[in-house]
């Protein structure tokens, strides 16, 4: 994201979940359905004031479990409303089965999603696992750096979601308690902008229009269902320009600037890392730190996983001779993290293209500190100087 | 009151012909009625199931309401959705504020007493201006007759066949009905197919109280139960004669009886000739059992409603 300059005075202190709860706030769905859970919790806490006050238009539904928390959305959503849910790790894995039916009905269902690691064993902390398990549920996802990024891409979610091409649902992350309880500085929009710019939802076919009765959700077999899911590709595909449209739209209200992802001092850069999410806070850090003592490094931050943005990546990436790829989840193919090995694929068609190794990091919280994201490119310098690639996928700061 | 049938002939069915439910089945006309008992719009949300396979073949449908499936575990919770946002939608003025729409779930055995059981708790719990009906017949008969916790005891299914050590289901039926009017929600019955009066008084009951309804109805499966596809409202009939499945409501936590059968039939009435039970017939204590479980059921639920046993 790149800022316009505003003055200190105009911005407020809020943790992420603080900026997403007062997002939708001023989104104001028609229906919230929800279910508690670490560390997302305080969003739909906080929400659920806004709703006991007055200040939204809201039907809450505190539903049994995160599963009938998605059922009752989607059941919302095909009715006409716009509506919303929050969650994290085991949430949104027991949502995974509605997931790819939220999808699959082309509900633009906005979720900002918490992230987290996954049980076994039971932990409540940062890492990527819990979307990244759901990459291929068809909604499209959005990763935030820091609180300001987490509220200006919701607003921008109900957009892209709702956007006549792609009517798909979408969901925004940003780090669990790293950013979700971290208290800063932000700037949020007055309330008749965003109200002005996501405009009201225009539903396709409600259920709710008695008149005109639909039959959603039926019985799809060989002779149409394949047409059905070549069309959801299309409509990620057009995701991607209802994106970059989106965001250029929303930088004229914000003066926040917003891509497919993020680069720093990528430009000239010989060892370069890719990364998301906070860690690219303390990767910028790094950046300028080791800049001085004259080493050209650079970072990439995805900020749109689905759709894959592969040729912007690979052009982006082709060029520079070392690059480490930061997964704070594993897929568990022995191969790396799905960012390395989505990344990788998408340089295949290059003839130069650059050494890759993948960094696992993170899991389940582990702190990313400075010293750890050092250590990257120091190791990306000795590969760089010797061509020795050594082991392809490392873990970083673990136990061996 | 239900309308005679001479008004009921002339109202148009929302469940219109053509879909592919197998001769004698029994949902098809569950439904039809339930629905018939309203003239109001209604929204319909189906747990996956055979009344959803058999209506919903893309391109075509049987529906001619709005309506909704999302998975087969969720009925209670997609229908739940689609009344908030109705609530929501007409509290804001963004849909016309003096139409009133009705909601209405529906999913076999499998969906609600097993799988769907928490999402409909849930939406029992919450409120929600809906009416669930479960269209009982005793098994997962779409996946091809598995048993599930409504499958009556003693009954052969895929997944509890008679066998060598086996004499069909050994366990008990769940009591879902009760399991809903236990949730302290404004109205809970039990129906029957062979009585159409009884099954449209109360659909409209359930259509028409404000807050939750639950209505639990026998719907006889000809290929599950191994029976003459002709019988199908007979064994309703006998279900009922046999006080295997009374007829009763229960009103804001009273509970009524709506018949009680001048001589009640023994058990054997309604078992007999069934396929899944024909292997009980060979052993004459395992009558007896069901027989017994049948009619301490009977005493409790004329307990319940302060009926005086016969």
């Amino acid at each position: 994201m790149a800022v316009q300059r505003r003055s200190p005075a105009e911005s407020v202190a809020m943790t992420g979940n603080e900026a997403v709860a007062d997002a939708m706030r001023q989104i104001n769905p028609d229906v919230v359905a929800a279910y508690p859970i670490t560390p997302a919790t305080e969003i739909v806490q906080i929400f659920s004031a806004y709703a006991a006050d007055g200040r939204v238009d809201t039907e809450m539904v505190l539903a049994e479990s995160e599963h009938s928390a998605m059922s009752a959305t989607i059941g919302a959503s095909a009715a006409g409303a716009r509506a919303m849910t929050a969650t994290s790790s085991q949430g949104l894995l027991l949502m995974h089965e509605m997931l790819y039916v939220a999808s699959g009905a082309r509900q633009p269902i906005v979720m900002p999603v918490v992230n987290r690691a996954v049980s076994a064993p039971l932990n409540i902390h940062c890492d990527h696992s819990d979307t990244m398990g759901s990459r291929d549920a068809g909604w499209i996802q959005i990763y935030s750096e820091n609180a300001q990024e987490a509220y200006d891409n919701l607003i921008q979610a109900i957009r892209i979601a709702e956007h006549p091409n792609v009517q798909l649902p979408c969901m925004v992350m940003m780090d669990g308690f790293i950013i979700s309880h971290g208290m800063e500085n932000l700037f949020t929009l007055p309330d008749e902008t965003v109200k002005e710019f996501i405009g009201e939802r225009k539903p396709l076919y409600p259920l709710l229009d008695v008149d005109n009765p639909v039959t959603f959700g039926p019985v799809d077999f060989t002779d149409f269902y394949f047409e059905h899911k070549r069309q959801q590709f299309e409509a990620m595909l057009e995701a991607k320009k209802a994106i970059l449209e989106v965001a250029a739209e929303f930088e004229k209200i914000s003066g926040h600037r917003y891509g497919l992802f993020e680069t720093y001092q990528l430009d000239d850069a010989e060892m370069a890392i890719v990364v998301m999410s906070s860690a690219a806070g303390t990767s910028r850090y790094v950046i300028d730190r080791l800049r001085r003592q004259g080493l050209k490094v650079g970072m990439l931050k995805p900020r749109v996983f689905r759709p894959f943005p592969a040729e912007e990546l690979a052009e982006a990436l082709k060029d520079i001779p070392v690059v480490a790829v930061m997964d704070r989840s594993d897929s568990f193919s022995g191969q790396g993290g799905p960012l390395f090995a989505e990344i990788r694929a998408a340089l295949y068609e290059y003839d130069k293209r650059p050494i890759m190794v993948n960094y696992i990091y993170g899991l389940g919280g582990r702190d990313v500190r400075v010293e750890s994201i050092e250590s990257v490119y120091r190791d990306l310098d000795i590969i760089r100087r010797t061509g020795v690639v050594g082991p392809r996928v490392r873990h970083l700061d673990v136990r061996e | 009151m239900v309308a005679p049938l001479k008004v009921l002939s002339n109202r148009s069915d929302r469940l219109t012909s053509g879909h592919r439910a197998c001769p004698g089945c029994g949902f098809p006309i569950v439904l039809k009625m339930v629905l018939l008992a309203t003239e109001d719009p209604v929204v319909v949300a189906n747990a996956t199931g055979c009344a959803e396979v058999c209506t919903s073949i893309f391109p075509y449908t049987a529906w001619d309401v709005p309506w909704i499936h999302s998975a087969f575990e969720n009925a209670g919770a997609t229908i739940a959705g689609v009344e908030a946002a109705y609530q929501s939608l007409k509290r804001q003025g963004k849909i016309d504020p003096d139409r009133t729409i009705r909601f209405v779930a529906f999913g076999g055995d499998g969906g609600t007493y097993d799988i769907g059981l928490q999402a409909l708790s849930g939406a029992m719990e919450r409120g929600h201006n809906i009416l669930y009906v479960c269209y009982d017949n005793g098994a997962y008969m779409n996946t091809g007759i598995q048993r599930s916790s409504a499958t009556p005891p003693g009954a052969h299914t895929t997944t509890s066949p008679v066998g060598k050590q086996s004499t069909g289901k050994r366990e008990k039926r769940k009591d879902l009905t009760a399991i809903m009017a236990a949730h302290d929600i404004p109205y809970v019955a039990q129906a029957s197919i062979h009585n159409h009066r009884d099954l449209m008084r109360k659909a409209e009951k359930g259509l028409h109280v404000d807050g939750p309804a639950f209505l639990n109805v026998l719907s006889p499966c000809p290929l599950g139960w191994g029976t003459n596809t002709a019988m199908g409202v007979e064994y309703s009939r006998l279900a009922v004669e046999t006080c295997f499945w009374p007829l009763f409501e229960v009103e804001n936590g009273e509970w009524k009886l709506s018949y009680k059968p001048r001589k009640k039939l023994p058990v054997t009435e309604f078992l007999k000739d069934q396929v899944r039970f024909r292997h009980l017939f060979r052993d004459e204590s395992l009558i007896e059992e069901i027989q017994a479980d049948v009619d301490r059921r009977w005493q409790q639920l004329l307990e319940r409603c302060g009926e005086s046993a016969e």
